[in-house]
């Protein structure tokens, strides 16, 4: 590859042409070979992590109990058992956050496009980037000290949702303002020659052209989220058996899962429930990001 | 329907900046004016005016009166979407609603009004349609998206969908300017079919279009660099054409500058 | 005309009149889309905003004001929570480096050691995610195949979207007894450099920041990458097409164009990287074993960064008192993250060739 890339940089017919000094030549290969090297210590460990969770989790996912059966009433030692308990809580918690997060999202976006002058709109884009820069176990912090300290409410799914609403938000709003932007101002001013008020041009022309983008963003948004241990591990204890309630009790989510396996449970039975679980989390999330390409395929205006 | 247009003494600004000096002139019903000049001489600012369209870019405001049959579009009690639902208006690149199909981006305008009653949504598409000049080319395939069709065919869809809302006048901001010659050719016989029934004002770079179509011509110029727009004459096509009053529109036609 | 002829208005002037519809005559306009205006009589004066646009003009206002609100909100709550136990402390919670919350009526905690260690474990980060990363930005800017970059650039995308537990389950259980060789290789050639000293966590188990910092590195590898690879791309064709004509190799073209105009968002993005890495709470919480050691100042040290330290006394919970000793280091951390991230951005917003 390296000489490949060399012979571009080359004049197309040499003799005519001044040499390259050994100097230059050497300098420009070194680069290229660092660059290269460079991507690939970027991939390794992405691939190294997947098998490791792969080659360690398959066992335990491949057994049909594992998705049927929570781990209530099992000993740390005990074989069998399964996970639907932590990914019910995983879903019924990230989804609670993304119906929170998503329309003040959208809305924070479409009043940064649509209508944001001035020093509010300058404030509200710099405290979007700084929210974003949050870190998890603050934002689970500070929900614990305004939900459970202060307003008195015992820990549960949902306080957990509301941690998880801090880290989802700016994701959502950057991207949704990303795609709203993209729409045509010619739209929205053909909109308005139609007679049609500003809140109706933006509900029904601009979101409608823009949502497959905004709709993966908030796919893309909500797979980070569902990955998020720091709020977890302050906002709600671990319960093996299942908790249908958000509002109240112990309840389980595949990264508290793995933590507690991981805190309380020395036996290779708890290392095995460990991959397991991060086998699991790892498919819904990849089933996630496929869902936010197929989704936006589906949305997507279309040509023909 | 068509009704004729008075604008009286008309001032532009962007925020400090005077846009447009001053513009007087009076539009008849069932007429075509065209607007010419060099660019930046405000021909397009003052069509936008004309139906309050400025208003969307920030900063942008107006002084003077523009009368409709009469009726000032800026008294204070006037809403501007209910004078743009009046005042229709077709921009310079076709820009039919990505998501809608033909057939929605023609009644785009009623459906979003509030109008959900189908026969006779249906009704006033193949109406517009047809008085577009587009119904027989699309009328198998209205449920398909209307970016699918040529950019002639959208710019006409285009004019579809603003004269579906029973507009009295029609603007037109360079229609044909991103069109190759045959659409462009579409479009010209389709103004002076729409002449029957619309006031229209069509802004234009070309001035064999004004010619084609137009009954009066207005001729903007800038006063100077960095000074506004103003109106420097407008009469029948023909005569400005021929015999103009200034010496400034002369030069212009005959391509001395601009 | 154009919109950049548009400057602000003076107070006053009829700004964005249109978009939120001043006038009068609502009701009638939605029920009769094709009444031409002048045929309903002209009713006064009042000028009255379209409900629809007033409702949602605000609705989209207050979120705005929300998000200013919410960072607030987060500063003061957790200000309020720490200041009794800071009152309460019975070190300086500056400078100590004990932590002991277990008995509310004698906190003894001081911040040090957390930010020692939070540091050492962001630098370790810095140190291998900056080299690396401006090599992935160059590589899928100025090196890959066209039809490739895309792909590429997906793939290190990816690394974001592996939830940071099990990069810290794989940092310690897989690639920390890999890592082993290489750190003892170090200890025993750069020992005598008290960075690379013996530590006071087992060197096999591999529990130490130098661990942590490579996982934390690797982890940062995909934000350092996107914003430079975006600022790259940025870089004016002109420019480049001008350094090509004078015969530069691809490598001269890098330096002398793409590094020089990308610089700025390079160093933006490792701020914006640093401020992730002072954050991350999982993975540290898992590598670093040690927690209630005292830095030594070696990478083969364990330890507690803020993060690591909260989250795992967080099971315990429970006495006001103890829990405002863990918000105090909250505060700290989120006032850490807060300048960093502010530095960082503020790098980039001055810079006009970015937008």
């Amino acid at each position: 590859m390296t000489t490949a890339t060399l012979d571009v940089n080359q004049p197309a017919t040499p003799p005519a042409f001044q040499h390259l000094s050994t100097g230059r030549r050497v300098k420009n290969g070194i680069a290229t070979a660092l660059v290269w090297l460079a991507f690939l210590v970027a991939v390794i460990p992405l691939v190294w992590v997947l098998v490791s969770v792969l080659a360690r989790g398959a066992h335990m996912v491949a057994n049909a109990d594992w998705w049927q059966q929570s781990l209530g009433g099992l000993l740390g030692d005990d074989v069998g058992g399964g996970v639907y308990h932590a990914i019910y809580g995983s879903l019924v918690q990230s989804l609670m956050c993304a119906v929170i997060a998503v329309p003040i999202g959208l809305l924070v976006a479409i009043y940064l496009v649509e209508y944001g002058r001035g020093r509010l709109a300058k404030a509200t884009t710099f405290m979007v980037d700084i929210l974003s820069g949050v870190p998890s176990i603050v934002a689970a912090l500070f929900i614990y000290a305004m939900w459970i300290t202060t307003l008195g409410f015992n820990r549960s799914g949902f306080a957990v949702s509301l941690a998880l609403v801090l880290l989802m938000l700016p994701v959502v709003v950057r991207s949704s303002e990303d795609m709203l932007r993209l729409v045509p101002d010619e739209l929205r001013e053909a909109s308005y020659a139609l007679g049609i008020p500003k809140w109706k041009t933006i509900v029904k022309i601009v979101i409608p052209t823009a949502l497959s983008g905004i709709l993966t963003g908030i796919m893309l948004a909500l797979a980070r989220v569902m990955g998020e241990t720091a709020p977890v591990l302050v906002l709600v204890g671990y319960s093996g058996y299942i908790n249908y309630d958000l509002f109240s009790g112990e309840m389980a989510s595949l990264p508290l899962l793995m933590n507690s396996e991981r805190v309380s449970n020395p036996s290779p039975i708890g290392t095995d429930r460990i991959w397991g679980a991060a086998l699991t989390l790892v498919i819904i999330i990849a089933l996630f990001n496929l869902a936010a390409t197929l989704l936006s395929r589906l949305v997507a205006p279309k040509k023909k | 329907m068509a009704k004729r247009i008075d604008v009286k003494d008309l001032n532009i600004y962007y925020g400090k900046f005077h846009a447009v000096d001053g513009v007087t002139l009076s539009v008849p019903p069932r007429s075509v004016t065209a607007f010419i000049g060099p660019s930046g001489c405000g021909k397009s600012t003052v069509l936008r005016s004309l139906n309050r369209m400025h208003e969307v870019i920030p900063g942008a405001r107006v002084e003077g009166d523009v009368l409709l049959d009469g009726q000032n579009i800026y008294a204070s009690a006037v809403d501007p979407v209910q004078v743009r639902r009046t005042i229709g208006m077709v921009f310079q690149r076709p820009n039919p609603f990505p998501t809608m199909s033909i057939r929605d981006n023609v009644v785009a305008g009623l459906k979003l009004a509030g109008v959900r009653n189908k026969s006779q949504l249906d009704e006033v598409a193949e109406r517009a349609l047809r008085g577009a000049n587009l119904w027989n080319e699309v009328k198998d395939r209205l449920n398909r998206p209307g970016g699918g069709l040529s950019g002639g065919q959208q710019q006409r869809l285009c004019i579809a969908r603003a004269i579906a809302v029973r507009p009295d006048v029609l603007l037109m901001d360079e229609p044909c300017s991103a069109l190759d010659p045959i659409s462009t050719l579409a479009i010209e016989d389709l103004i002076t079919e729409l002449k029957k029934d619309y006031t229209i004002v069509i802004v234009t770079h070309n001035m064999q279009q004004a010619a084609r179509v137009s009954d009066q011509t207005a001729f903007f110029n800038l006063a100077g660099v960095g000074q506004p727009g103003r109106l420097v004459e407008i009469d029948d096509t023909e005569k400005i054409f021929s015999n103009p009053t200034q010496k400034a529109t002369e030069d212009y036609i005959s391509g001395r500058f601009g | 005309m154009s919109e950049s002829s548009a400057t602000p208005t003076p107070a006053g002037a009829s700004v964005d009149s249109g978009n939120t519809g001043v006038g009068g005559r609502v009701p009638s306009a939605d029920t009769t889309p094709e009444g031409p205006i002048s045929a309903q009589p002209v009713t006064g004066n009042k000028t009255k905003v379209r409900p629809g646009d007033r409702i949602f003009r605000g609705l989209t206002t207050g979120s705005g004001v929300l998000v200013v609100v919410l960072i607030g909100l987060i500063g003061l709550f957790l200000l309020v929570q720490a200041i009794p136990s800071i009152g309460l402390d019975q070190v300086n919670f500056l400078t100590s480096r004990e932590w002991s919350t277990n008995d509310p009526a004698n906190l003894r905690f001081g911040i040090l050691d957390l930010l020692l260690v939070t540091v050492a474990t962001s630098v370790v980060a810095l140190v291998i995610a900056m080299p690396v990363s401006l090599g992935i930005a160059l590589f899928l800017t100025q090196y890959a195949p066209p039809k490739l970059a895309r792909p590429f650039a997906y793939a290190v995308d990816l690394l974001a979207a592996v939830p940071s537990i099990i990069f810290g389950l794989w940092g310690l259980y897989v690639l920390a007894p890999q890592l082993a060789p290489i750190a003892s290789w170090l200890n025993d050639t750069l020992g005598f450099i008290p960075i690379f000293a013996d530590g006071n966590v087992s060197s096999e188990i591999g529990g130490t920041i130098f661990t942590a910092g490579v996982v934390l590195g690797i982890m940062l590898l995909p934000i350092i990458t996107s914003l430079t690879r975006e600022v790259f791309q940025r870089t004016p064709v002109a420019q480049i097409e001008g350094a090509l004509a004078l015969g530069a190799t691809r490598w001269e073209v890098i330096r002398t164009t793409v590094l020089p105009f990308g610089k700025a968002g390079y160093i933006s993005a490792s701020m914006l990287g640093l401020g992730r890495a002072l954050g991350e709470t999982i993975a540290l919480t898992i590598i670093l074993l040690a927690p209630s050691t005292t830095f030594g100042g070696s990478i083969f040290d364990g330890g507690a960064t803020f993060a690591s330290k909260i989250a795992s006394a967080s099971s315990e919970f429970n006495d006001p008192r103890s829990v405002g000793a863990y918000i105090t280091a909250g505060l700290v951390l989120f006032l850490l993250t807060f300048l960093v991230n502010f530095a960082g951005r503020a790098i980039v917003s001055g810079k006009k060739e970015y937008r």
